[in-house]
C-alpha cells in the first residue's frame, strides 16, 4: 500500500510551498512567513516519525503499552525554539532596515546599493 | 578535572556569556572573555596532546551511556579543529579592544563581546559532539549569533548582507535539519557512531540518499561553496573587523568539518562516493570556485572583498582536495584548512587596522600606505605571498601536498590547474601591493600613522605564525596526517 | 499584509491541532503558544513598522519553481523506501526510544517521558536551547536597543495615556485575567512531570501576560512597574542556573548534567535538578521573551517620534 505514506507527501508539499515563498518573493517579512512555514512543516515531519498507530501521547499511565515515540517530540520543542529565535532576529533586521534604506522590498534595496557602489566608481 | 576537559571546552565560554550581561562594563567584558577565550585555547592544547597519546576520548552527558545521552567524542579531527577556532579567537580578541572603538558604539560593545563568546561556544560545540542533533543546536547558536554580529557593522550594507545570510543559513540549517531527520528514521538513533554502525544495515538506499543529499546541500549553503557562495562576500566585507577576521577563520572551516565527519565517519566513503558522484561534483565545483571567485576577486575595488572572494577561492581548493577520497587528498584539505585560517585571521586583522587609521577598505585609499603604514602593510603582504603560496610560508606547504596528492591520484591536469589558480592569487595580491607601495597618496589627505601596538602585536603574532609553520610542519602535517589516517581507518 | 500575518498565525495553530492528533501533547501546546501566539505577535508588530503594503513583482519565479521542483522530487523520491506512516515497526521506533518509554520511570522518577527526555537524557541539547534564546535575545537587544532622553518619555506617556482610555473594558478585563495568567504560567512550570508542560512554555505564557499588559497600559507605564536591566540579568541568570547545575554535578563527582549525583538518593536527585533547571528555562524564555517585545515597541516608539519632528 503506496498510500501508507501519505503524510509524507502533504508535509512535503507544504515545506515547497514555503520555500517557494522564500525565494520568489522579494517582500522580506513574507520571506519570513515562507521560512516559518518550512520549518514548521519540517516539524509535522519529525512528528510523523514518531506516531504510532494506536499509541497515546508519551506520559506514563496505568495500563497503556503503546505510547507514540518521545524523542521526535523533544527534538521538535528544541527546534520550535530555534524557529522562534530565528524569526525574532530576522524581524529585527527587517525593521532595521526598514529604517536604513525606508523599504523592505529586495529589489528596491539591491538597487539602492549597486547605485551607491556605481556612484563611487564614477 | 581532566576527565571533564571535553565539556569544560564548551561550557567555559557558554558561562562565560551570560556573565558578560552581569558585568556590564565594556573595558572589563573584554578582559572577562579574553580570559575565557584563552582558557578555551589552553582546554583544546591539553585535549589534543591528550588524544595524540591516548587516542579517542569519550565523555557522557548527564551520566546516560549513548546512544541514550549525548555523548562527546573527541578524536584528532575534533581536537585539531577546536584548537584551530579558539586560537585564532583568542588572537584576534587582542586587538578587539582598540578595534570596537572606532567601529561600535560604546552601548553596544558589551552586547558584542557576549555575542563573539556565543559564537565561540557555538563552532566549539559542533566540532566536539558526537550526536547529530546536538550539532544542530550548537550551528543555531552559531550562526544566530553571526548574524547579529554581522549585522553590528557600521555600513547599512552590512544588515542587508545579514539578512541574506539568515535566509540562505536558516535553509541550510533546515536542510541539515531535514537529513537528520530521515537518518533517524531509518536508523533509530542520533548517536554518530552508532549511526556509522546502523547505517550499512539498512537496505532501503533511496531513503538513505536524500539523507545524504539534503545534509550535503545544507552544509554547502553553510560552507559558501562555489555555486552557494553569494551570501559571504558582503557578510565578510560589512561586518566589523574583528568579527570578519574570526568568522574568515573559523566559520567556514566548521562546515567543512561537518562534511568531513558525516561523508567520512558516518556515512562511510563507500556509501557516499558511491551514490552521488561526489568525485567529479565537488572536483568541478572546487575548481570553478577557484577560478571564477579568483577572477571576481581582481575586479573588486574594497580590499575587504578582494580577501572575501579569496576566501570563496581558497575554500575551492579544499574542496579539491577534499573530492580525492583519498588521504592523502584529505591531509591536504585540513592542513589547508588550518593554514588558511592562519593567513585570513592575519589579513583581516590587519586591514582592521587599516580600517582603524584611514577609516575604510577602499582600494584608492591604500594609495602611499607602504609608507605611512610599514608594519601593517608588511604583514598584509606576507599573507598575500602565503596566500599566492611562496615556499617558506604555509600556503606554500598546503599547496605542496595538494599538488602532490592530486599528483599521486593521477590528476595531472588537475594538478596543473591549481598552479595556474595561485597565478590569478598573483593578480589580486600585487594589486594591493602596487596600490599600496607605488602610488602616491592623493594630495591634500591627511598622512597616517602606524597602527597602534594592541593592534600590531596580534597581527605580528598570526603573520610569524604564517612563517614558523611554513618553515617547520611538523606539527601541523603529522596532526592532519594522523586526523586524515584515522578517519579512513576508522570508516568501513 | 495583515491578512498574511493572521493567515501564517492560523497556519500555526492548525499544526499545534495536527501536533495533538499524532500525540505529540507538549510539541502542541509549545507550537500553539508560539506559531499562533508570539510570533504572529512579533510579525504584527514588524508589519506596523515597516509598511503593509507590498510589490506584487515576483522575481525569478521560475528559477524559484525550478528550485522547488528538483528539492520536491528528491523528497518524494526519498519517502518511498520510508516505514508506513504511524507503523510501530518502524525502525525509528526500535532502538533508542523503547528505553525511555520503558525505563524513563525508574531512572528518572518522571511520568512524562518527554519531559524526562529532554530534561536528562538529552539535557545537554535543552542547555543549547536555552542558549539559542538567549543568543537571540541579546541579537534583538544589539540590533534594536535606542538611547532614550528622559524628557520625550513624559511626552510619549501623555500620547500613550490618552490612547489607551478607550479601551477602558477592555483594561479591566485584562486587569483582572493577568494574575490568572500568572499563575497557569507557574502551575505549567512545576507541573511539566506529571502532564504536558515545562519552563519553556511557562516562560512563553508568563510573557504573554506582561505583553498584554504592555499592550493595553503603554509602555511608558510598563517601564516604571518593570525594570529593564532586572530583566536582562534575569535572563542571564536563567542560562547560569542551567550551567550551575551541571558544574555541581561535575563537583558532586559526575558528569556534566548528571542529576544522580545532585542528591544521595539518585531519584531524589533527578527531581531537583530537572526541578532547577526547569526554572533557569523558565527564567531565561520568560525575559527573553519581554526583552525582544519590549525592544520592538520601543524602536517604535522611537521611529514615530522621528517621524513626528521631522514633519
Amino acid at each position: 500500500m503506496i498510500l501508507g505514506l501519505y503524510n509524507y507527501w502533504i508535509v512535503v508539499v507544504l515545506m515547497m510551498i514555503g520555500l517557494y515563498i522564500i525565494i520568489a518573493h522579494g517582500n522580506l517579512i513574507k520571506k519570513i512567513v515562507g521560512l516559518n512555514i518550512f520549518q514548521t512543516s519540517v516539524f509535522i515531519f519529525y512528528i510523523s516519525i514518531g506516531n504510532v498507530e494506536g499509541g497515546t501521547a508519551p506520559i506514563w499511565g496505568e495500563g497503556i503499552t503503546l505510547y507514540s515515540n518521545p524523542l521526535p517530540h523533544v527534538l521538535i520543542l528544541t527546534a520550535i525554539v530555534v524557529g522562534i529565535a530565528t524569526t525574532a532576529l530576522g524581524l529585527a533586521l527587517a525593521v532595521r532596515l526598514k529604517e536604513a534604506y525606508g523599504s523592505i522590498e529586495e529589489d528596491d534595496i539591491q538597487a539602492m546599493d549597486d547605485q551607491k557602489t556605481d556612484n563611487k566608481h564614477c | 578535572m581532566l576527565a571533564h576537559l571535553p565539556i569544560l571546552q564548551v561550557i567555559v565560554p557558554l558561562l562565560a556569556a551570560p556573565t558578560c550581561l552581569i558585568l556590564r562594563k565594556p573595558s572589563l567584558v573584554w578582559l572577562f572573555t579574553l580570559l575565557a577565550s584563552a582558557s578555551a585555547f589552553v582546554i583544546s592544547i591539553l585535549l589534543l596532546q591528550q588524544v595524540m597519546a591516548e587516542g579517542t576520548l569519550i565523555y557522557e552527558l548527564g551520566g546516560w551511556s549513548a546512544p541514550w545521552g549525548i555523548e562527546y567524542r573527541i578524536d584528532k579531527l575534533n581536537a585539531f579543529l577546536a584548537l584551530i577556532i579558539s586560537g585564532v579567537s583568542t588572537v584576534v580578541l587582542l586587538a578587539a579592544h582598540t578595534s570596537l572603538e572606532k567601529e561600535i558604539p560604546q552601548d553596544r560593545q558589551t552586547l558584542f563581546y557576549i555575542l563573539y563568546l556565543l559564537s565561540l561556544t557555538g563552532m566549539l560545540g559542533i566540532v566536539t559532539t558526537g550526536d547529530a542533533f546536538n550539532v544542530f543546536v550548537f550551528l543555531e547558536i552559531s550562526s544566530l549569533s553571526a548574524y547579529a554580529l554581522i549585522a553590528l557593522g557600521k555600513d547599512r550594507r552590512a544588515l542587508w548582507a545579514s539578512f541574506q545570510y539568515l535566509i540562505m543559513g536558516t535553509i541550510g540549517a533546515t536542510f541539515i535539519l531535514i537529513g537528520i531527520g530521515l537518518m533517524y528514521q531509518m536508523t533509530g538513533t542520533l548517536n554518530m557512531a552508532d549511526l556509522a554502525s546502523r547505517l550499512p544495515e539498512v537496505p532501503q538506499s533511496r531513503t538513505l540518499f536524500t539523507a545524504y543529499a539534503f545534509f550535503i546541500v545544507g552544509v554547502c549553503l553553510k560552507l559558501a561553496l562555489f555555486p552557494l557562495h553569494l551570501w559571504l562576500p558582503n557578510a565578510y566585507a560589512y561586518a566589523p573587523s574583528i568579527v570578519t577576521a574570526f568568522f574568515a577563520a573559523t566559520s567556514t572551516k566548521v562546515a567543512i568539518y561537518l562534511l568531513i565527519r558525516f561523508t567520512f565517519s558516518v556515512f562511510g566513503v563507500e556509501f557516499s562516493f558511491s551514490v552521488l558522484p561526489l568525485e567529479t561534483l565537488f572536483l568541478a565545483l572546487g575548481l570553478l570556485g577557484i577560478f571564477v571567485a579568483s577572477t571576481t576577486a581582481i575586479y573588486q575595488n574594497n580590499v575587504k572583498h578582494v580577501f572575501a572572494y579569496s576566501s570563496v577561492a581558497q575554500i575551492g581548493y579544499m574542496i579539491v582536495g577534499f573530492s580525492m577520497a583519498t588521504s592523502a587528498g584529505l591531509t591536504a584539505t585540513l592542513l589547508h584548512l588550518f593554514n588558511h585560517a592562519l593567513m585570513k585571521s592575519a589579513l583581516f586583522l590587519a586591514l582592521g587596522a587599516v580600517v582603524y587609521r584611514i577609516g575604510s577598505a577602499e582600494l584608492n585609499d591604500f594609495r602611499g600606505l607602504g609608507r605611512q603604514m610599514p608594519l601593517t602593510m608588511t604583514a598584509i603582504v606576507i599573507g598575500g605571498l602565503s596566500l599566492i603560496g611562496i615556499p617558506l610560508t604555509v600556503g606554500f606547504v598546503s599547496k605542496w601536498v595538494l599538488v602532490v596528492a592530486a599528483i599521486e591520484n593521477g590528476w595531472w591536469p588537475v594538478a596543473a590547474l591549481i598552479l595556474l589558480g595561485s597565478l590569478l592569487a598573483v593578480v589580486y595580491v600585487w594589486r594591493i601591493v602596487e596600490t599600496a607601495y607605488f602610488k602616491t597618496p592623493e594630495p591634500g589627505r591627511k598622512p597616517v600613522k602606524e597602527a597602534p601596538i594592541t593592534f600590531l602585536a596580534p597581527v605580528w603574532i598570526l603573520v610569524s605564525a604564517n612563517i614558523y609553520f611554513g618553515i617547520d610542519t611538523r606539527l601541523s602535517v603529522e596532526v592532519a596526517q594522523a586526523a586524515a589516517e584515522s578517519l579512513f581507518g576508522v570508516s568501513p | 499584509m495583515f491578512a498574511v500575518v493572521m493567515l501564517s498565525g492560523i497556519y500555526g495553530l492548525l499544526s499545534a491541532s495536527f501536533f495533538v492528533v499524532m500525540d505529540a501533547v507538549d510539541v502542541a501546546f509549545t507550537e500553539a503558544s508560539v506559531g499562533a501566539g508570539i510570533s504572529t505577535l512579533l510579525m504584527l508588530t514588524a508589519v506596523a513598522m515597516t509598511g503593509r503594503t507590498e510589490h506584487v513583482t515576483r522575481h525569478k519565479p521560475y528559477l524559484a519553481f525550478a528550485v522547488v521542483f528538483v528539492t520536491g522530487c528528491l523528497l518524494i523520491y526519498g519517502t518511498l523506501d520510508m516505514p508506513y506512516f504511524g507503523s510501530p515497526d518502524a525502525p525509528s521506533h526500535q532502538h533508542v526510544a523503547p528505553r525511555y518509554i520503558n525505563d524513563s520511570m525508574q531512572e528518572t522518577g518522571m511520568p512524562n517521558m518527554v519531559t524526562s527526555v529532554l530534561a536528562s537524557y538529552r539535557g545537554f541539547d535543552t542547555f543549547g536551547e536555552v542558549t539559542v534564546i538567549f543568543t537571540a535575545g541579546i541579537g534583538v537587544l544589539a540590533l534594536l536597543s535606542v538611547v532614550r532622553g528622559r524628557e520625550s518619555d513624559a511626552e510619549i506617556e501623555t500620547l500613550n495615556d490618552s490612547m489607551h482610555e478607550q479601551y477602558l473594558i477592555l483594561r479591566i478585563v485584562i486587569k483582572m485575567l493577568i494574575p490568572f495568567i500568572l499563575l497557569y504560567a507557574f502551575y505549567v512550570q512545576f507541573h511539566g512531570d506529571f502532564g504536558p508542560g515545562g519552563g519553556f512554555q511557562a516562560g512563553v505564557i508568563f510573557a504573554s501576560a506582561i505583553i498584554l499588559y504592555v499592550m493595553l497600559f503603554g509602555l511608558g507605564t510598563a517601564r516604571r512597574v518593570i525594570n529593564q536591566s532586572f530583566i536582562q540579568i534575569l535572563s542571564a541568570i536563567g542560562v547560569l542556573i542551567y550551567g550551575c547545575v551541571g558544574l555541581v554535578s561535575i563537583l558532586n563527582g559526575g558528569s556534566f548534567l548528571d542529576y544522580s549525583v545532585l542528591s544521595d538518593d539518585a531519584l531524589a536527585g533527578q527531581h531537583l535538578g530537572i526541578l532547577l533547571i526547569e526554572l533557569g528555562v523558565g527564567c531565561t524564555v520568560a525575559s527573553v521573551m519581554i526583552i525582544i517585545f519590549f525592544k520592538f515597541a520601543e524602536r517604535n516608539e522611537y521611529i514615530q517620534s522621528k517621524n513626528g519632528k521631522s514633519t
